[in-house]
């Protein structure tokens, strides 16, 4: 479907990663497969280094360390937001919600909208879309939008095709109404025939976790993970992405009327170098227009890589201009979507480590 | 240029690729070597293969490689 929107602007990003680093040649000692093999897959795929969370740190942690941050620095009030939108796939629990988690343990006021989305890597463009139907009400003057996982922690270490890449990380965006009117267009689908593709199998009532659960079994492929993990076929996952995210961008130009040429980045969600170079070879994108750098970097934080995309590789250009961004974000479900919006200039453009 | 057999020898060294018909099935190639043999492919034979031409089907056997490879223009 296509969406339309105006009068909406995000006046301000905060990355949050936790400071503890893991190298792929660290994480090679556990794959069941030859050192050789495991360095051409990082050169391909651009995996080398990835933030994960060290011992127990849940996703309220890492929102409530940013959400502090930018209290502490005066960026934002502590009761100047009218809504909290948690953007999550890995809540602290089944119930209560996250957000009501963090508006707790950071003592915001009660007059305030707390919501949990339960989503991935399209995530950034969903939380959007919420935040910016949530200021229709006039009672709501700016939203906070956390999104925030914590994946590491359910993926299996000797799982060479998740770990690797998987990153862990939170972003706070503050979602505002603007006085500029330009139209903000966006599109979204969703298949949930193929949902399969990204599951975590146990841990729900559907599958409640227990010690069977838990078992470590082969994929075939010399991956091992539990029903407990993180689960990702890899092939239908490419596939999907090659086939429907192309002609989405071209859908949403078209709607837009506007060219290639009109956009200055591409800032898609990031699940591996070779995957966005062939996305970008698709569409005859040059990559210095579509930054691929962040899953080598911090690796891949689902719903958070388009904000730490645009934090890592835009900050002094956002603190003073502006850009023309198509963003788009493609997993779980599986949901694919995409917008074409102005970015900058921002109050606040930040990464900082969880400590 | 290396050639299709010498670039599958140097992902999985310990496979006779010339003694099967379907790589995939045989357990020789898993979707993270596929992904490998689409970079090499790209950079000995200088061309990049379509998202959409990375499918099981074209990684078959040395006989579908190079059906895809004549997509591209390449002997």
């Amino acid at each position: 479907m296509n969406l339309i929107f105006s009068h909406r602007r995000i006046s301000g990003l905060l990355a949050v990663v936790p400071a503890n680093e893991r190298s792929f040649v660290e994480d090679m000692a556990n794959f069941n497969s030859p050192p050789a093999r495991s360095l051409k897959l990082k050169q391909v795929m651009g995996y080398d280094k990835h933030r994960v969370v060290d011992g127990p740190v849940c996703a309220s942690d890492l929102a409530c360390f940013g959400l502090e941050h930018l209290f502490a620095s005066g960026t934002v009030a502590r009761d100047g937001c009218d809504a909290l939108i948690v953007v999550t796939q890995s809540p602290d629990y089944l119930m209560p919600p996250t957000s009501s988690v963090i508006q707790g343990r950071l003592g915001l006021k009660h007059d305030m909208f707390c919501l949990d989305i339960n989503q991935g890597c399209a995530g950034f463009l969903i939380g959007l879309f919420e935040a910016f139907a949530l200021l229709e009400q006039p009672a709501v003057r700016k939203v906070a939008l956390v999104n925030v996982d914590v994946m590491s922690r359910k993926t299996s270490p000797r799982d060479r095709n998740s770990y690797p890449l998987v990153g862990d990380a939170a972003s706070i965006a503050i979602v505002e109404r603007s006085d500029d009117g330009t139209p903000i267009h966006a599109n979204l689908k969703m298949d949930g025939t193929r949902r399969e593709a990204l599951m975590i199998p146990a841990g729900g009532l559907r599958l409640p976790c227990s010690p069977e659960t838990a078992e470590m079994e082969d994929d075939g492929e010399n991956n091992f993970r539990a029903k407990d993990n993180l689960r990702m076929d890899g092939s239908a996952v490419f596939n999907f992405v090659q086939v429907e995210v192309p002609p989405m961008i071209r859908d949403l130009l078209q709607t837009a009327k506007a060219a290639m040429e009109d956009v200055d980045f591409f800032l898609f969600h990031q699940p591996n170098r070779f995957m966005l170079h062939k996305l970008a070879d698709q569409m005859n994108i040059p990559y210095e227009r579509m930054p691929s750098n962040i899953v080598e970097l911090y690796g891949n934080s689902s719903g958070v890589t388009i904000p730490m995309a645009i934090v890592h590789n835009l900050r002094e250009r956002l603190l003073t201009g502006s850009i023309r961004a198509c963003l788009a974000g493609f997993g779980v479900g599986l949901t694919w979507s995409s917008m074409l919006i102005r970015l900058g200039p921002l109050d606040f453009c930040e990464l900082i480590d969880y400590k | 240029m290396q050639t299709i057999e010498h670039i599958l020898k140097d992902i999985r060294p310990e496979f006779d690729f010339t003694a099967s018909e379907n790589f995939v099935d045989d357990g020789m190639l898993d979707s993270y070597d596929i992904v490998t043999l689409v970079s090499e492919l790209d950079k000995s034979y200088g061309i990049s293969i379509s998202g959409l031409d990375i499918v099981p089907e074209n990684f078959r056997n040395i006989a579908s490689i190079q059906r895809l490879l004549q997509k591209y223009g390449k002997p």
